[in-house]
């Protein structure tokens, strides 16, 4: 289904303040991975905004509520920002992120803030948890879904694997995955240090649907969704490309920028970048 | 208590437990990777097919998914072989079930050189310390099949990430049906009466034999061969690694003056490190350590390995008068 434009104009906005707030946050930690999170910015901004996620920031453990799990955790200020713009915790207390007694832990830590569901930051661990929460609700006929944002270099991690393999034996429909297709991880590309392509041909023998979109297209992203919900028998992974530090067009692409914060004058440079 | 023509293998009296909570509480699920006849989960498998979910050769995804499970209001058992649960898959352990305290029990099979034949790989003697270093862990070593059926029915109930080891062999029954088991609340099998509180119990031939799993046998056949020759000899089923009854060990260390720590498992990290610990800390006290002096397993009948090892009861006896030694 196509958006309107006003749909879309909301989801930029939404994005753009998103970006505004992880380059902040950042900066006034001190460090923390901007790349990944501008880049994942507009999935995140769709899920939040854009229909996807059935949630109530004001009831995080709403029992009805989809789940959200982020696998690569190390994105997390991409997700705090979301979550502070949707209500789930005030947009001010983005500013302790990865300060002593903050419940914005430099990755995520589950029992700090409601609304996170995992713990996670260790790749490839999300799937797997993802795959035990879908079971469950499956054996329970609950109609929630569980989406798992992961990222391309954690496809490295033979642990992704084994749960890939147990999904698609179980026939987890519900369980729809999201991988960050960015090419960048710590020291390098991706295809330079340990090609995981081609990763379609990987998880439909693993027994999924796979579909294939630009990540930073709303419309596809939603859509890509909408389709993956009505899937009968076979999770879905959606395989989205996207440009790291995607924003700032001074670091796009830069894998560099994969562990890094801005100090606060490239801050100052990058908020200006941000269209 | 020490002779026993019966004996029950610690896994059986598991797998028998096992049923039990899964017929108390519809919550329990239980997940293995390819192993669930040798661990005895299979005897769950046969009367909650519904609740069983066989993960294949895949100890790492085992733990994820059972701790997303235990996110999502189960309440998982793992079975696998220690070796592998809790070696292979430790910080899938550690990142998803410690750190959220997520109650989802890992069962480590097979532990300690009295596997057997298997041989060196799969005689997990590190098992007990991998998962005692992990905060919001409890970690129970049974002494006989049915304290391990109680362990399990305990377990079950107790809200926490748990760790509960097992054994393969038929070992001597020990306790009985009306046996108290609490989780963290060691029990004094063989209590010394102190007679003459005046006297110094550095003076005094007294020891008190500290032990876990199956070996609990071993301590109280030994002790009772050391009794006849005018030894005092408190024995101490530690059944709960953690949380230690620090109470009544320290009580023993003061009654006493000497301990030997018995396991069948590294001297590293295990049981006696952690009675060491509490002593050190507290009240502190020469002790030996019966457990295995940082070598790997082998192949071997039970008997052999336990001799080869120093864990039978001869090398606790021996223990024992160099720890009176030292005193």
């Amino acid at each position: 289904m196509p958006l309107t434009e006003e749909q879309k104009k909301e989801l930029q906005e939404k994005a753009l303040k998103i970006r505004k707030l992880i380059i902040e946050s950042l900066a006034e930690a001190g460090s923390g991975h901007l790349a990944g999170s501008l880049g994942m910015t507009d999935i995140f901004a769709a899920f939040y905004f854009g229909g996807i996620l059935n949630h109530d920031p004001k009831n995080p453990s709403w029992p009805e509520r989809d789940r959200l799990i982020l696998s690569n955790g190390h994105i997390c200020p991409a997700r705090y920002a979301a979550m502070a713009l949707a209500g789930y915790f005030p947009v001010e207390e983005l500013k302790t992120l990865r300060k002593f007694g903050s419940r914005l832990q430099g990755h995520p830590e589950a029992s700090r803030l409601p609304g996170l569901e995992t713990t996670s930051g260790p790749l490839g661990l999300g799937l797997g948890q993802s795959c035990g929460i879908a079971y469950g609700l499956k054996i329970d006929s609950k109609n929630n879904y569980v989406f798992c944002l992961m990222s391309d270099a954690e496809q490295q991690e033979g642990n992704t694997w084994e749960s890939a393999m147990f999904a698609g034996k179980n026939k987890l429909s519900n369980l729809i995955a999201v991988v960050d297709f960015n090419n960048i991880q710590i020291t390098g590309n991706v295809s330079e240090i340990m090609p995981v392509e081609p990763l379609r041909a990987k998880y439909e023998a693993f027994g999924w649907n796979v579909l294939e979109i630009n990540g930073h297209d709303f419309e596809q992203i939603i859509n890509s969704v909408e389709t993956a919900k009505k899937s009968v028998g076979k999770p879905t992974l959606i395989i989205a490309k996207t440009i790291a530090g995607k924003g700032v067009s001074e670091i796009e692409g830069d894998y560099h920028w994969h562990g890094k914060a801005p100090t606060k004058e490239e801050a100052e440079r990058f908020l200006q970048q941000l269209k | 208590m020490t002779t026993s023509d019966k004996t029950k293998s610690i896994r059986d009296g598991f797998g028998e437990g096992l049923v039990e909570v899964g017929k108390n509480n519809p919550n329990i699920i239980v997940l293995s990777a390819d192993v669930s006849e040798s661990t005895r989960t299979n005897l769950f498998k046969e009367k909650f097919p519904e609740r069983f979910i066989e993960v294949g050769v895949a100890e790492q995804n085992m733990a994820v998914v059972a701790s997303g499970l235990a996110n999502y209001g189960k309440i998982p058992f793992i079975s696998s072989y220690a070796v592998f649960s809790p070696g292979r898959n430790w910080e899938q352990i550690r990142t998803t079930i410690a750190i959220n305290n997520l109650p989802v029990k890992i069962i480590g099979g097979h532990a300690g050189v009295i596997v057997g034949p298997d041989g060196v790989t799969h005689q997990a003697l590190e098992d007990i310390a991998l998962m005692r270093v992990l905060p919001n862990m409890v970690v129970v070593v049974p002494c006989d099949a049915i304290e391990a059926r109680k362990a399990t029915l305990a377990i079950a109930q107790n809200g926490k990430p748990s760790y509960l080891r097992t054994e393969r062999p038929e070992t001597p029954i020990i306790t009985t049906e009306d046996s108290p088991f609490e989780i963290g609340k060691a029990n004094i099998l063989v209590d010394i009466q102190d007679t003459s509180p005046s006297e110094a119990p550095k003076e005094r031939r007294r020891v008190a034999i500290i032990a876990c799993g199956s070996l609990v046998f071993n301590a109280l056949a030994a002790a009772e061969e050391l009794s006849k020759e005018g030894i005092e000899v408190e024995v101490i089923n530690c059944h709960t690694i953690k949380p230690l009854d620090e109470k009544t060990i320290i009580e023993s260390a003061q009654k006493t003056g000497a301990i030997v720590t018995v396991e069948d498992h590294q001297l590293a990290g295990g049981l006696g490190s952690a009675v060491a610990e509490c002593l050190a800390q507290n009240h502190p006290a020469p002790q030996e350590f019966v457990a295995v002096h940082d070598r790997f397993g082998q192949s071997g009948t039970p008997e052999e390995l336990l001799k080869e090892y120093g864990l039978d009861k001869d090398s606790i006896k021996n223990s024992v008068r160099k720890v009176l030694g030292r005193k």
